[in-house]
């Protein structure tokens, strides 16, 4: 296993890069928090017209979160694969492709995770809120948000870890992240399957095992702050 | 010219469903006036202060404050809340903020106040309800009476010329229930109009200057408390007077 590590770790690392476009786990870890990042706004924001009062807002959110959620997220793939191009008019590349569905997809997970950390703040806080005479948007803002942010953490860590091992499916789109790399190198090789999804595997471990002790730390330093 | 009252219902009806929950309600309170509102649970006393600010709508008629609808579609509902004081039976502290914050939140949002000013601004309320030693705890390390404390002091920080109390000291153990209704007392003496629903009848006898008794959604009496305590009118009232003494007096 350490020979092939000390052959291939660059091309296991970046791909093809600089000779190439850039793949591997370096472009695994980055497509991993561009999803997050882009995810977690446009979850927000559909949790909270989830959770709003307004019907033509509330409802067609709430299909369209239903029916992304009733929905592999290969078929999610296959579809900004196959309909990215016509709808917007010209080619569009497989990291934009990976990421829009991955966006799409955790975008609705985390909206769910957002309705339920809110919903689950008791109901008196925004009435209490509204009394003193808040807007609804300053009264979320102020008061629900940040409770419910607690209690949304673990489970946006979850998304978060579940969102960089759903990376690995770019491999059907022929995306070169680490997943497709490694299967690369065990086309070279031949007769090391073992060894190398192995060490993929212990990748993927390190990098999800690594995020939920980060997000246990902060669990701690969360709950020690609150007593 | 005589004063307008500060609140005016007019004929107001509310449905739960199919339930009546207010039946015609028409009630005016004056300025400076301490009015409780009693009666048995379920008789409606709760969901009326609550339509007073809006917290529950109504199905007919018109809840008027200072002589403005403000059940009216369109209207400034916030500027007008913000002038109503709510002190809720749960208290409903924002747990994720100190008792400072709690009181400078909405006035530094909404009054336009510096952090500094509201800080100030709220440290005299605190230090009127006993607890300016409590600013930078958080809510949970309060006992309830000292909640309910810090929320009347919380309400008091939007300066309403209008208090309305539901049930403050239901929720409350026994011994904390003395220390709520003496700050309730101060702020009548100070000449507030406040709107109280409390089952606690000796605060009532001394603090009201008129009784509302209901029963099912309908104000059955109002009265002086000294007449509602010794020559209530109403049969339903003399039953429910005479159900609260205690068994074993």
């Amino acid at each position: 296993m350490i020979d092939i590590i000390d052959t291939y770790w660059l091309y296991f690392l970046v791909g093809q890069y600089p000779d190439g476009p850039l793949g591997g786990l370096v472009l695994t870890i980055l497509l991993g928090f561009a999803a997050l990042m882009l995810a977690l706004p446009l979850g927000i924001a559909l949790g909270l017209a989830r959770v709003s009062e307004r019907r033509w807002l509330q409802w067609p959110v709430t299909a369209l979160v239903y029916i992304v959620r009733g929905t592999p997220l290969l078929m999610v793939i296959f579809w900004a694969y196959f309909f990215l191009p016509s709808v917007t008019g010209h080619k569009t590349g497989q990291f934009a492709t990976m990421l829009t569905a991955l966006v799409i997809f955790n975008g609705m997970y985390i909206a769910e995770i957002v309705r339920a950390g809110i919903q689950g703040i008791p109901k008196g806080q925004m009435e209490c809120a509204r009394s003193l005479g808040l807007s609804y948007s300053k009264a979320m803002r102020y008061v629900v948000l940040p409770q419910a942010a607690r209690n949304m953490l673990p489970s946006f860590v979850n998304q978060f870890v579940t969102t960089l091992k759903e990376t690995s499916l770019g491999y059907i789109i022929g995306l070169a992240e680490v997943s497709f790399v490694a299967n690369q190198i065990n086309t070279l090789l031949l007769t090391r399957p073992v060894a190398v999804f192995s060490t993929l595997a212990l990748a993927y471990f390190i990098l999800c095992f690594g995020l939920s002790r980060v997000a246990y730390f902060l669990e701690v330093r969360r709950n020690r702050q609150a007593t | 010219m005589i004063a307008s009252p500060i609140i005016e219902c007019r004929k107001v009806n509310k449905f739960y469903g199919s339930y009546h929950a207010l039946i015609d309600v028409d009630e005016s309170i004056e300025r400076g006036e301490v009015v409780v509102v009693c009666g048995p649970s379920g008789s409606g006393k709760s969901t009326l202060i609550r339509t007073i600010n809006r917290l529950e709508s109504i199905d007919s008629g018109q809840i008027l404050l200072d002589g403005q609808d403000i059940h009216r579609p369109g209207i400034e509902l916030d500027r007008f809340r913000s002038g109503i004081g709510f002190v809720f039976q749960q208290f409903n502290l924002f747990p994720h903020l100190s008792v400072i914050d709690n009181c400078t939140l909405a006035p530094m949002h909404l009054r336009g106040l510096t952090p500094a000013q509201a800080k100030d601004a709220a440290m005299v309320l605190l230090e009127r309800v006993g607890l300016a030693d409590k600013a930078n705890a958080y809510p949970a390390q309060l006992s309830g009476g000292q909640q309910q404390r810090v929320a009347i002091a919380r309400a008091l920080a939007m300066q309403p010329p209008l208090m309305l109390f539901d049930e403050p000291t239901s929720a409350l153990d026994p011994e904390m229930v003395g220390e709520v209704l003496l700050v309730i007392r101060d702020l009548a003496h100070k000449g507030m109009t406040l709107v109280v629903v409390t089952h606690e009848m000796g605060f009532a006898r001394e603090v009201a200057d008129r009784i509302l008794f209901m029963d099912h959604g309908v104000v059955l009496e109002r009265a002086k408390p000294d007449d509602f305590f010794n020559r209530p009118q109403h049969p339903r009232a003399q039953q429910f007077l005479s159900d609260i003494r205690s068994p074993f007096a």
